[in-house]
């Protein structure tokens, strides 16, 4: 287990050292640096003095190997928007970021898993029907058309804020939810028909605690294995909604850091958003393991 | 399933196996719809009406004193400010209108520039579609093959390929998508952007669809009925080709339609942020553009028209896809 963890983390710090120098690298050699931000009536001195100051006057392999060693000490350098240091900004909204990601799985989870055990503990009924053609529409509204869909119900109705964590945290987890839902259903029922089952329904156990005690725990196994994909999908969501929310995370940042071509806060998003995608994925990780015995022992 | 066992529960679908045929029916709408839009257009996708911007939908009468031909009203524009619109009642107007004359058919109304809503999703379900189409085939086709080849050949290639799935289905698709598309001339014509983004998509799918296919060409080499055909003296290439791939064509099929809804959405997003295709160039997500504007839209819901376009082709291929027994679960997006 020992050895699966370390093997597990090593991925993670390559990860995240490829994608932060991957991202530098293509932004360098993008056409066009960000002395295009200075104008069109900036003098070559300007321009020559703009690209000294981010080193893009010199040559991409030392740029990059100096960036990274400065890097591993959590110095990424200067933003050219932001004329301060990367570091606060990115950890900044990498934590804006990581709220809004936790707040929707944490929503997402309580409805999906509830609503699952409700639909994949029925055959038919009226509420198990209508939680299954909820979720069908839910799946099909990925977060740029569900946020769209909320801002449009608040700007009508009044009922959410336009602004605050709750609009973009429910667009984030609502589609989550359903694909959880849809997900638990699938493998309750999975459960349902395996013989340990049938002996505790045949032992007598009331239906309930044979569903909450015997069936869905041993569901679960096949929900946590997706929650390391979940971690992905969430970010690439949160890009989304943050995008049309207006709220202050890393995908704004990094959206904005990339119009400008503004080098080192591109490397500085890609480096912390790897970082947060590392720990989602570590943490899924020790979920599995917790929750799958076989995990522990081998 | 019907291959379950009688052990296992079958699993129940919303709206029962009629959502799959509901699917099929819209998808093929759209297709149809996307590809007469010359035909089924009211008015030209870039005429800009310039006293109707944000204009609501045009309704549509043929009661007046009696039935007759579908017909409209002229809609006047009152105050520009208020962005308000009264009918011009004097005249009837029959079915197709007179766009010539100012006074069109807009069956969505109109967007911030006075076009027709409704002739533009037309057109633009043509690039949109195309596009999320093409893509998802090429990276299926691609991935088949490169799988197919890993599958069977086992040793390195099989090593390196794994290897890089694993980075590539961690990876948060959005980001590298819009990575890649901004470290490229951000403006670009039309037929650039879908040569483009067809690329970028097919670059970042087929590594999925080759990592499945490599684990059932695997198992299934194994099997006696290809040592019968490699007995016979079939080359390499055509067991691949004749026995091994088309063991894995339901595979394929699940992995092409999570592959469309998820470009559809890809393309949507970047013309959103103003990535993908030049404002000018109708496709949903160009016109989405328009919906940014929360305030605004409150006030004309018809602007959020190609969203519900977007959200109608996912609905349909979801329906499709748990109508033949897998639950539609997207976690690539």
């Amino acid at each position: 287990m020992i050895r699966f963890l370390a093997r597990r983390l090593i991925f993670c710090i390559v990860l995240t050292v490829l994608a932060a120098s991957a991202s530098l690298l293509l932004t360098r050699l993008a056409p066009g640096d960000l002395t295009v931000n200075l104008g069109p009536f900036a003098t070559a001195r300007d321009v020559a003095a703009a690209r000294a100051r981010f080193a893009l006057d010199r040559p991409v392999a030392l740029q990059w190997g100096d960036w990274l060693a400065h890097a591993v000490r959590f110095d990424f350098g200067e933003s050219f928007l932001y004329n301060r240091p990367v570091a606060p900004l990115v950890i900044r909204a990498a934590g804006n970021t990581a709220l809004l990601a936790l707040a929707a799985l944490i929503l997402a989870t309580a409805l999906g898993l509830g609503l699952g055990i409700i639909t994949g503990s029925r055959r038919g009924g009226v509420l198990a029907g209508a939680i299954r053609a909820g979720s069908m529409a839910a799946v099909s509204l990925p977060p740029l058309l569900m946020s769209l869909a909320l801002l449009f119900i608040a700007a009508r109705t009044g009922w959410l804020s336009l602004s605050g964590l709750t609009l973009p945290a429910i667009a984030l987890a609502l589609p989550i939810a359903a694909s959880f839902e849809r997900l638990q259903a699938a493998a309750l029922q999975d459960q349902i028909g395996e013989p340990f089952v049938v002996a505790a329904a045949a032992r007598g156990v009331a239906p309930r605690d044979v569903i909450l005690r015997h069936a869905w725990p041993a569901s679960l196994r096949s929900l946590t294995a997706i929650y390391g994909l979940a971690i992905g999908t969430l970010l690439s969501g949160s890009f989304v909604v943050e995008f049309v929310t207006a709220w202050p995370g890393l995908g704004r940042l990094m959206y904005d850091a990339l119009r400008a071509r503004d080098i080192y806060l591109v490397a500085g998003c890609a480096a912390v958003g790897a970082g947060l995608l590392s720990i989602g994925m570590l943490i899924g990780d020790l979920l599995l393991v917790f929750v799958d015995p076989r995990v522990r022992e081998s | 399933m019907t291959n379950g066992g009688p052990a296992k529960a079958g699993h129940y679908v919303a709206g029962g196996h009629y959502g799959r045929y509901v699917g099929v029916a819209i998808i093929l709408a759209m297709v149809i719809a996307a590809a007469a839009a010359p035909i089924l257009a009211p008015n030209d996708p870039d005429q800009r009406f310039a006293d109707l911007l944000y204009a609501p939908p045009t309704r549509v009468h043929v009661w007046d004193d009696g039935l007759r031909l579908p017909f409209i009203y002229r809609q006047q524009l009152v105050s520009r400010i208020e962005r308000s619109f009264a009918d011009d009642t004097h005249r009837r107007i029959t079915f197709p209108g007179d766009p010539k004359h100012g006074a069109p058919v807009l069956l969505l109304g109109a967007d911030s520039y006075g076009r027709d809503i409704f002739s533009r999703l037309l057109y633009g379900a043509r690039v949109s579609l195309a596009l999320a189409l093409i893509s998802a085939l090429g990276a299926v086709i691609l991935g088949a093959f490169i799988g197919g080849v890993a599958g069977y050949a086992g040793g390195r290639v099989d090593a390196l390929l794994s290897r890089s799935t694993e980075f590539l289905l961690v990876l948060p698709m959005m980001y590298v998508v819009l990575v890649l598309r901004a470290v490229l001339p951000v403006v670009l014509g039309a037929t650039a952007v879908f040569v483009l983004l067809t690329a970028i998509f097919v670059l970042l799918g087929w590594p999925i669809v080759a990592r499945g296919t490599r684990a059932l060409v695997a198992v299934e080499r194994e099997r006696e009925y290809v040592a019968a055909a490699r007995a016979v003296g079939m080359s390499p290439a055509r067991v691949l080709v004749r026995h091994l791939l088309p063991s894995t064509a339901s595979y394929l099929g699940a992995q092409f339609s999570l592959l469309v809804p998820a470009f559809l959405l890809a393309e949507a997003t970047l013309s959103y942020v103003g990535f993908g295709f030049p404002s000018d160039t109708a496709t949903w997500g160009t016109m989405l553009e328009d919906a940014a504007n929360i305030l605004l839209v409150g006030d004309a819901p018809w602007l959020l028209a190609p969203a519900g376009a977007i959200f109608l082709a996912v609905l349909a291929i979801n329906l499709v896809v748990q109508g033949s027994g897998r639950p539609p679960v997207q976690l690539a997006g």
